[in-house]
């Protein structure tokens, strides 16, 4: 259950605007994808609602209450890429968001719970396709399979708001397809309100149910940095094959 | 004809190549060594193979009469027991001074010139210091180590903790990790190897200053005992407790590297 307001929201970096009087309501368990020339704000956007920028103006709402202005539980993230652990191994890394939770001071389940956690982490591994790598550390997987993980790292601590910056804009073309259908599984299984940052279009007409595009409207040659992007299309997508 | 950097030596060969600038010094040492020798037989500086195991059985394998020790073993034991300890608590300070330094940006502001600025005072110029302070015991000896190679080790390890990727610190928060959490199981782990690679790099500093330390106030120790016989240049001593101190290290190295290995596989280079 996650809605998201985004209410006037300007960001400036010192004279230099990037994303001006930004305008959202989305609703509970909407898939938005964003597309948007590079360098017009879209990370930006994201890294607001992540909680590591703040806003200049304006306020981000999520369920009616301001945003924490640092990361926590209730959003999770996937980056293109580094965002898993190299020192533990794939089953290790799925187990770590349980462990913090469960542990506050070791950071380390044992015994009955750190079985029942283990259950749920190799479930999830399975889903995922990455079963027969659990003992496996990330430099040993390939592009397509760290992603995975990272997703279901992410999907494990069950957060309200799951953030995808380009996830698969470092993978092969030929692996996009499962992954997309990963993706739409996990948001069907879940009630999460996903963001998803591509610069691929036709992904992302596909697995929207609303679609942002991010664009500079107006231009001072004089003074390029005046200007910020706004949202310029706001499509609602009607899933032909829906989930 | 290949390019020489695309000819690579086999295995035998490899080991022929490492061993031929040893034989080849060991060759070159024998050989000055007769030359001098037959010019003046009382020479003391390039002493014969004969006189280094004479050295070596008195001082190894002799009972001291004066003593009743076996003088060899009881200074090795005592400089190596000073330099493991030097180096346990350079280990565990950089640790958790890096820690806090590299995580909490308040830790680091406060702390971060106070390192930088230690780490310039030339410790041997604090040598003094500590034989006032501390006394001319062992802990006189140990600090001296610690404060020459703790700095070096601390920035090292700081600069790792920032070369961690910032995904990695935002991830592990979105997962619901506390300070202290991403302290204990992101960033601690991910610096043992490099801790290790740099105490290896650290244990050549750490020889220099305990062989410093042992040379101007010790009863003991292989850098007093070189400092001691160096008055009656008996070369037959020191050229083996050299050949020795040096292999100790080597070992000590070698050691480490495996233990780095063994110990973290993730770290190791992908092959």
């Amino acid at each position: 259950m996650a809605t998201v307001s985004v209410r006037h929201v300007w960001k400036e970096f010192g004279a230099q605007v990037v994303l001006e009087n930004l305008q959202l309501e989305i609703g509970d368990h909407e898939f938005v994808t964003i597309v948007g020339a590079s360098g017009c704000g879209k990370t930006t956007f994201l890294r607001m609602l992540l909680g590591v920028e703040q806003p200049t103006r304006g306020e981000i709402l999520i369920d009616g209450a301001p945003l924490r202005p640092e990361p926590d539980p209730d959003r999770g993230i996937v980056f293109q890429r580094y965002s898993l652990f190299p020192q533990l191994t794939a089953l290790e890394n799925l187990l770590l968001g349980l462990e913090f939770r469960g542990s506050r001071l070791l950071g380390r389940l044992f015994g009955a719970r750190r079985r029942a956690a283990l259950a749920r982490c190799e479930a999830l591994l399975e889903q995922v396709g990455l079963a027969a790598a659990r003992d496996r550390y990330p430099a040993q997987l390939s592009g397509g399979m760290q992603q995975r993980l990272s997703i279901a790292q992410s999907v494990i601590c069950e957060p309200k708001i799951l953030l995808l910056d380009e996830p698969f804009g470092a993978l092969d073309p030929g692996i996009t397809a499962d992954m997309h259908r990963l993706i739409l599984d996990l948001w069907a299984a879940n009630r999460m309100t996903i963001f998803m940052i591509s610069h691929d279009i036709q992904e992302s007409f596909q697995l929207g149910t609303r679609l942002l595009t991010f664009d500079r409207l107006r231009h001072d040659p004089q003074a390029p940095e005046r200007y910020g992007a706004r949202v310029t299309y706001d499509l609602k997508l009607q899933r032909r094959n829906a989930a | 004809m290949r390019r020489l950097i695309n000819q690579r030596p086999g295995r035998g060969e490899k080991l022929l190549l490492g061993a031929l600038p040893f034989l080849l010094l060991g060759a070159a040492y024998l050989l000055a060594s007769r030359l001098r020798l037959a010019a003046n037989p009382e020479d003391k500086l390039l002493p014969p193979l004969a006189a280094l195991a004479d050295a070596i059985r008195e001082y190894a394998f002799t009972e001291d009469q004066r003593s009743g020790q076996w003088l060899f073993w009881a200074d090795t034991w005592a400089s190596l027991r000073r330099i493991g300890l030097g180096l346990l608590l350079s280990a565990s300070i950089s640790l958790a001074l890096a820690l806090a330094v590299g995580v909490v940006p308040r830790v680091r502001a406060l702390l971060s010139p106070l390192v930088g600025a230690i780490a310039m005072i030339p410790p041997l110029a604090v040598l003094p210091i500590l034989f006032i302070v501390v006394g001319l015991e062992e802990a006189a000896k140990i600090s001296l180590i610690v404060i020459g190679i703790t700095p070096v080790i601390t920035r090292d390890l700081a600069l790792r903790v920032g070369e961690l990727p910032v995904e990695q610190l935002i991830k592990a928060q979105t997962l619901g990790a506390s300070t202290w959490q991403l302290l204990l199981r992101v960033v601690l782990p991910q610096l043992w190897p490099r801790l290790i690679d740099s105490l290896r790099l650290g244990l050549g500093s750490a020889w220099l200053f305990l062989i410093a330390a042992e040379a101007i106030a010790s009863t003991e120790g292989l850098g007093y005992r070189i400092f001691l016989v160096r008055r009656y240049l008996a070369m037959d001593v020191i050229l083996p407790y050299v050949v020795w101190i040096t292999l100790l290290a080597v070992a000590t190295d070698w050691l480490l590297r495996q233990l780095r290995a063994r110990a973290f596989p993730w770290a190791e280079p992908a092959s």
